[in-house]
């Protein structure tokens, strides 16, 4: 099962390694990790997916609290939480299929960053899902490079971290 | 010859492929915090090739320090692929969650209006909050973000920019440099 | 076939002729000394005092033989007391493959008993660290590792098995498969297809350009660096060298890549080089470094290091490139083959005017009379009565610079020393693998005081397997090079490094079972040294020094090369 696990840091070097250490340490992999300065300045919030039991994100939730770094940990679980991600696709297009990706953009609601004479480079933000189906709609196209920037995630409502 | 370095301190883009074996990003953090550098965000993410993530890292440095730390990720064995991008050459996009609180109707409106302007969406509305979902550019955000903070912010997420370069170019592309650093890496 | 887990772990140590395994037991590697049991007529293991001692020894074995050395320790505690070890290796590109196994996948990252986080504390000191978790993965695993390990410029690498990974009744899919097929197994493939894995041919513009930066250089210097021992690039490069017809410097680390006696060589370059070394180093116009990275002990300001050259580095690992000193000229290969090509493509030149300006400045290399025992006469007495191909181990401090200075040493793997990490109490263990790896040759310890003491339980290990180590230990009272820094820049403040106390080296060679001697005089080193050679054990021979013994020329820290703190021979 996915987790969302959320945590707010201070924003100081070396944060950011300790804590994937204690993700690796266990031998697990992240799925996605994201990290963002906050409406303070001093302090990063870091959102991290992990595809594991359940028994092993407590411990790391655990073991996460314990750094003095970390101001707050909370994991967030699927059905309470707005997720949204980000990608920037380049794909290759000449004349003839330019038009065709158009339409399957703005079918998608992504838009066109940046063009020229044989590429195309397309910006969507959505759910995961829905980004994952743009990509897979522009598969067929030739897909030159893709960053995406996984997933962010508030919980729904009016509680906070 | 000695080369020309750009010795100003500006915002540089990292975009590391790695394949996506566990402590990959511990690898690649290391080398930040060990010359003592903060970076401003990092960003994993999955690409279409499975098995491979992207990390984008932005930092401010100059030229000398940016091309020291991608020296030394271009060695490590998950990493297939580095390329420095700068703030001129490149697209860089974020995007924020942000909760913002909202005690009545007239607030609620006002919100709303600001939202349409910077063509955010609301995402979730609750009695008394708001979630709202903006991207693009980071100023373009950190401008949306500026403007909710007279209503009382909750809480915010970020990605952290990612970027790509902008025209046909692409992190994949072959170079005497790359061919280099791979002399080091594995020599059979 | 189906064979048990940690059968196939030996079987591909065997794949990589591995013929000599150093290291330690322990709770969770039980199983693997399980099966060394049934493999200990094929593969000898010996037994160390302390693991850091087995790391060095596996790594002095690497260093001296050339080919990979393997290390075992158990978890925690075991796989912590090989970090110095594993960092000594890593900052002196040795390729060796430690093996360590952890707690259970049940009981990891739960603080177990003598569970730590291996592969995340070994992760900055290593080449490639792995964490096996699938039996299955066994064998691409240890094929990846010794060959990430040999290839490119060199390393050590990790490996971590869980306990059950071990387990007796594990069983997997096996084939033998030699090293030099076994490069063609899948996970090298993986790793072949995703880094291009091939045999490098160096850039030939780079290298032209560098033949016409040659052609117009009047006042050209060579550094021998430490790539030229590890690439085993000595015959070429002396061959490139007698071409280009120009003095040549060597590193700490390049000891042995260039002969020591070749009428070319000023001696070392840096913080104690030669005066006829620094002073080329200021004055030449092209600056050709090869496998050489300008640490800060060698290129001590960065900013007036070779201020009138034109600088040219020559190296494996394009990371060093512009690291340390910003160059003006590169090339990309492994040293051997790069200065192959650079043989075929250069003429003979003839730089006379040049070295007659800066061989004279060499320091006469014969040991003063002297009453006193000295350092040099020390060394003379190794040099002229040990045989030509002796191996020299050496710790880290005043004695390690003296060796440097006054032993010559002829081909790579001669001189085995901690440059880069500086770790202290490497020499014994070094020796102790370069002897088992090495059984024909003589291997002699040099030692200091301070260092000795801190290793010196592997005396144990010397007479256990019966190697005729002779230790001889510059003993002089005191840790001397960080009493010469205190007589020199702080005030002679002699903070905590005077050494007055025991024990009694004679005697501990003695309670070890090996010879001991104590010497005060030349004459007295010499029959002491002879009958040291003769006794057919190992032996301590107690040199005893001056407390202030200066090693001469010294140049500070971040000053440029040529400010000479104290000058050559001067007293």
């Amino acid at each position: 099962m996915k987790q969302t696990i959320s945590v707010l840091v201070e924003n100081q070097a070396g944060v950011l390694n300790r804590i994937t250490s204690l993700f690796s340490r266990r031998a697990f992999n992240i799925d996605s990790l994201a990290v963002g300065v906050t409406d303070d300045p001093t302090l990063s919030r870091i959102t991290i997916i992990v595809d594991n039991g359940n028994s092993v994100v407590e411990q790391v939730e655990k073991q996460l609290n314990k750094l003095v770094e970390v101001i707050k940990v909370r994991t967030l679980d699927e059905n309470s939480l707005i997720g949204r991600e980000l990608m920037i696709i380049k794909v290759s297009a000449n004349k003839s299929s330019r038009e065709h990706i158009m339409t399957i953009c703005s079918i998608c609601g992504a838009k066109v960053a940046d063009i020229s004479p044989t590429s195309m480079t397309l910006e969507l933000s959505d759910t995961p899902d829905r980004v994952s189906t743009f990509e897979d709609m522009m598969r067929p196209f030739n897909i030159l490079e893709v960053a995406r920037t996984g997933v962010i995630a508030l919980q729904k409502g009016g509680g906070k971290i | 010859m000695k080369k020309p370095l750009d010795t100003r301190r500006k915002l540089y883009t990292m975009c590391i492929l790695v394949e996506d074996v566990p402590g990959v990003l511990s690898q690649v953090s290391r080398l930040f915090s060990r010359k003592g550098y903060n970076i401003e965000s990092i960003v994993s993410g999955a690409t279409d090739k499975p098995g491979i993530a992207r990390i984008s890292i932005e930092l401010i440095g100059d030229e000398l320090m940016i091309d020291q730390i991608a020296a030394q990720c271009r060695k490590l064995l998950p990493v297939k692929a580095v390329k420095i991008l700068d703030e001129e050459t490149c697209i860089r996009r974020e995007i924020a969650l942000i909760k913002v609180s909202c005690a009545d109707r007239v607030s609620r409106d006002e919100i709303i209006q600001l939202v349409n302007i910077f063509r955010a969406k609301v995402i979730d509305v609750a009695k008394n909050a708001l979630t709202i979902w903006v991207f693009g550019s980071q100023s373009k955000n950190a401008a949306l973000i500026e403007m909710l903070e007279d209503f009382g912010i909750l809480e915010i997420a970020k990605t952290g920019t990612i970027a790509i370069e902008r025209g046909c170019n692409t992190i994949y592309d072959e170079s005497k440099l790359k061919e280099e650093y791979e002399y080091g890496k594995n020599v059979l | 076939m189906k064979i048990r887990a940690t059968a196939a772990i030996m079987e591909c140590l065997l794949e990589q002729e591995v013929d000599t395994i150093f290291g330690y037991p322990g709770g969770t590697i039980l199983n693997l000394y399980d099966e060394l049991y049934r493999y200990q007529d094929r593969i000898r293991h010996v037994l160390t005092a302390h693991e850091q001692g087995a790391a060095h020894a596996a790594d002095g074995y690497a260093r001296s033989t050339g080919r990979v050395g393997v290390c075992f320790a158990t978890s925690g505690p075991g796989a912590t007391n090989l970090t110095t070890g594993i960092a000594t290796a890593h900052l002196d590109s040795s390729p060796v493959v430690f093996i360590t196994c952890n707690v259970g996948e049940s009981l990891l990252g739960k603080d177990s008993f003598q569970e730590v986080d291996t592969t995340g504390i070994a992760m900055p000191i290593t080449k490639a660290t792995y964490l096996v978790r699938d039996p299955q993965t066994i064998p691409d695993v240890m094929r990846q590792a010794f060959a990430v390990a040999a290839t490119g410029r060199p390393g050590p690498v990790l490996i971590d098995f869980l306990k059950n990974v071990t387990a007796p009744d594990v069983m997997i899919d096996y084939e033998f498969v030699p090293w030099n097929q076994n490069r063609a197994c899948s996970s090298i493939q993986a790793l072949a297809s995703s880094h291009a894995l091939k045999a490098p041919e160096p850039d030939q513009g780079d290298i032209d350009t560098l033949v016409d930066m040659i052609a117009q250089s009047e006042r050209p210097l060579l550094i021998c660096g430490g790539g030229v021992v590890r690439g085993k690039a000595d015959q070429v490069f002396r061959k490139f060298a007698e071409k280009l017809d120009a003095p040549v410097a060597i590193t700490v680390m390049g000891g042995g890549g260039f002969p020591g006696s070749h009428p070319l060589t000023t001696g070392m370059i840096g913080m104690h080089g030669s005066q006829a070394s620094n002073v080329a180093c200021a004055e030449c116009d092209l600056l050709i470094a090869v496998g050489c990275r300008f640490s800060d002990r060698v290129a001590l300001d960065p900013a007036t290091f070779a201020s009138q050259a034109k600088v040219v580095q020559i190296d494996i690992d394009r990371a060093e490139i512009d690291k340390n000193v910003l160059t003006d000229h590169h090339i990309i290969g492994s040293a051997k083959r790069v200065l192959t090509l650079l043989n075929e493509k250069m003429p003979q030149y003839d730089h006379t005017a040049w070295k007659e300006h800066i061989l004279p400045m060499r320091a006469p290399s014969v040991a003063e009379d002297s009453p006193k025992l000295t350092p040099q006469q020390v060394l003379e007495v190794i040099r002229l009565q040990a045989p030509h191909d002796t191996i020299v181990a050496t710790d880290v401090g005043q004695h390690q610079m003296w060796s440097i200075k006054y032993l010559h040493f002829d081909y790579p793997g001669q001189l085995l020393t901690s440059g880069g990490f500086g770790t202290m109490g490497f020499g014994l263990g070094a020796a102790i693998g370069a002897q088992m790896g090495n059984p024909d040759k003589r291997v002699v310890h040099v030692t200091g005081d301070g260092c000795f003491r801190m290793n010196c339980h592997e005396l144990c290990t010397v007479e256990h397997y019966g190697l005729p180590i002779i230790t001889v230990i510059f003993n002089n009272g005191t840790l001397g090079m960080v009493r010469q820094w205190q007589s020199l820049i702080y005030g002679k403040r002699y903070s905590e490094t005077t050494l007055d106390r025991g024990p009694d080296f004679v005697k501990l060679a003695e309670a070890y079972g090996l010879k001991g001697f104590r010497v005060t005089d030349r004459a007295e080193m010499e029959t002491a040294f002879a009958q040291a050679l003769a006794c057919g054990s190992g032996a301590v021979i107690d040199c005893v020094l001056d407390i202030d013994e200066m090693v001469r020329p010294m140049v500070a820290a971040g000053s440029p090369i040529t400010d000479f703190l104290l000058k050559e021979g001067s007293k």
